[in-house]
């Protein structure tokens, strides 16, 4: 391999090449670097480009990899969502509020991913305060997606997705609280997943809604994912949320075909206003899937698909607006100063430090929470949230997993869709049931409609994800979606 | 049935976040479009149906409280609009003039 070909390495295929000393980690990592200078004014996935430390880090994991205590993810190129904190450098969720905002420590994803000797490599894109579907909410700009650079990458982790899908690294972290990891792989042609609530660590992760937030990766293939939640996964003290269940090695069983494996297609999931050209595509993963035997049900209904939108959209502004209360320019972040009053300067730093889809949340949030309305909107939510985690609860009982398109369209033109909310919530209407009931899903690529990505969503009971990883590695064996490339 | 510009106001206020005139009517606008969509719920039964609100089993998780090393003040105020010595400097919250 030229060695500025190296960015097309997947995780797996760098580490032989790294072990062997075929190829040093500073090579890799000045692909990526030049990659970047090549493609990211095009793409525009990354805020804040780290060259000169994630060179420094490079040598470090060279030497490292030449003392033999290398591990999977030592020198490594990997992006990092713009809402993870890292310690020195800018972290700016893509807001105002947080323009200037340098971390004084690790989210515990950074300090996990730095042990294991990750090159850092940029800060990427999102929505602000990872509220979109689409990169449009930045405060900076818009990320375009690889494959057209016209379309949007998805959200709101679509600079991950977007970086990864162009080879500006080798992987990358996002967040996922209705779909922000899923929906942004299935739009950019690379697998990203979602694990249980719980299984990786949140802490110096901007908090947007505590309940259904959790972060994961973006990488090429299946394996290169269970590498990276090698290392990411697992119980913090730091974060009390996080489950104290052992961490199995994830790259472990997932060969083999998937003979005895029960897959439900739920048929609310192919919903109305869904594209022929993605229906299709879904179709033929499907009876791939058969074909490598799974026993696939398609008569599986979860009615309560219907009602996830509402309670997503009221739960998740309800503890919105609970988490960006903290934004009152006190203590960090933008301040309003030119003002006697503190609470007109409190008023005015939300004003003019949060972007619209942003305040469109706080006071849907804080509507839903409020004295008169709280039984009718949040409470009534949080019960019909317990119906859609029963539906799960009882198709788990008959399925190892459940398959659905990652979106119900292929990637949307930039501007389509900016100036009409209920329009954009509607792309993310089959990822949002997953967070809602706190269970895992990835989305692989499935082909291909129009020229444009398709994502086909796998979704598993709490702490299955190994299962997800043998059925996605197993659909990547046997087709080549996941390997095709955007020709930038 | 669209919110009320007072209604809006009220929201606000209690988030503390200010409006500008069009903001108030482009909320009023688009937070009605929002909750109109969310009229699907009140169809569901949930009489007996007890509320979720977090999707793991776990529960008051506790710790020995024990010290541990903590950032150093100077780090922590790096970030700070304003400070004195080693305080966040707030303006006044009551004023007594």
């Amino acid at each position: 391999m030229r060695k500025n070909d190296l960015f097309k390495l997947t995780i797996h295929e760098a580490n032989e090449l790294l072990k062997s000393r075929e190829i040093s980690s500073v090579e890799l990592t000045r692909s990526c670097l030049d990659r970047i200078e090549q493609v990211d004014s095009k793409v525009k996935a990354l805020i804040t480009v780290t060259g000169e430390t994630a060179l420094k880090q490079a040598e470090l994991a060279d030497e490292r990899i030449a003392r033999g205590n290398a591990r999977l993810l030592t020198g490594i190129p990997a992006i990092i969502k713009d809402n993870m904190c890292t310690k020195g450098i800018r972290t700016t969720c893509s807001s105002k509020m947080l323009e200037k905002f340098v971390p004084p420590y690790n989210a515990t994803v950074i300090s996990k991913l730095n042990d294991a000797g990750m090159v850092l490599i940029g800060k990427s894109n999102m929505d602000e305060y990872a509220m979109g579907s689409s990169t449009e909410n930045s405060a900076f700009f818009t990320t375009h997606n690889p494959w057209d650079l016209e379309c949007v990458p998805g959200g709101s982790s679509g600079g991950s997705a977007a970086g990864v899908a162009a080879g500006e690294a080798l992987f990358a972290l996002g967040s996922d609280t209705g779909g922000s990891i899923r929906q942004p792989a299935g739009f950019c042609n690379v697998t990203g997943l979602k694990p249980t609530y719980g299984r990786v660590s949140r802490y110096g992760l901007v908090a947007f809604a505590s309940s259904l937030d959790q972060i994961g990766p973006f990488t090429k293939d299946a394996l290169d994912c269970a590498l990276v939640m090698n290392v990411i996964s697992g119980h913090d003290p730091c974060d009390s949320t996080s489950v104290p269940e052992p961490v199995p090695d994830y790259t472990k069983g997932l060969a083999g075909d998937l003979k005895g494996m029960k897959i439900g297609i739920p048929r609310e999931y192919f919903v109305e206003g869904m594209q022929s050209g993605v229906e299709s595509t879904m179709r033929a993963a499907i009876k791939k899937l058969s074909e490598l035997g799974a026993e696939i049900d398609l008569d599986v209904s979860l009615p309560s698909t219907r009602l996830a939108l509402a309670v997503y959209y009221i739960i998740a502004p309800s503890e919105a607006s609970a988490n960006l209360a903290r934004y009152d320019g006190s203590k960090y972040g933008f301040s309003y100063k030119d003002t006697d009053s503190m609470w007109e300067a409190m008023e005015k730093t939300k004003q003019f430090g949060f972007g619209a889809e942003v305040k469109r949340r706080i006071m849907l949030g804080t509507y839903a929470l409020s004295a008169g309305y709280y039984d009718a909107y949040y409470l009534k939510a949080q019960k019909v949230r317990t119906l859609i985690r029963r539906e799960f609860d009882a198709a788990f009982k008959k399925y190892d997993a459940l398959v659905t398109p990652t979106s119900p369209t292929v990637p949307f033109k930039i501007g389509e869709k900016a100036d009409n909310p209920v329009q954009m919530y509607l792309s993310d209407v089959c990822t949002l049931p997953i967070n809602i009931a706190g269970v895992p899903a990835i989305s692989i690529p499935a082909g291909f409609s129009a020229g444009l990505p398709v994502g086909m969503q796998i979704i598993g009971k709490p702490f299955s994800e190994p299962t997800l990883f043998k059925i996605s590695h197993a659909f990547q064996q046997a087709t080549d979606w996941h390997r095709q490339t955007a020709g930038l | 049935m669209k919110l009320s510009r007072e209604e809006v106001i009220h929201i606000a206020t209690l988030a503390r976040l200010g409006m500008s005139e069009a903001d108030i009517e482009k909320a009023r606008e688009q937070l009605s479009n929002i909750l109109e969509n969310f009229e699907v719920l009140k169809e569901v039964d949930t009489t007996n149906i007890p509320p979720t609100a977090q999707s793991i089993n776990l529960q008051n998780i506790m710790r020995e409280d024990v010290p541990a090393d903590s950032l150093k003040a100077e780090d922590v105020l790096a970030n700070a609009p304003d400070r004195e010595d080693d305080f966040f400097k707030l303006r006044a919250v009551l004023d007594f003039d």
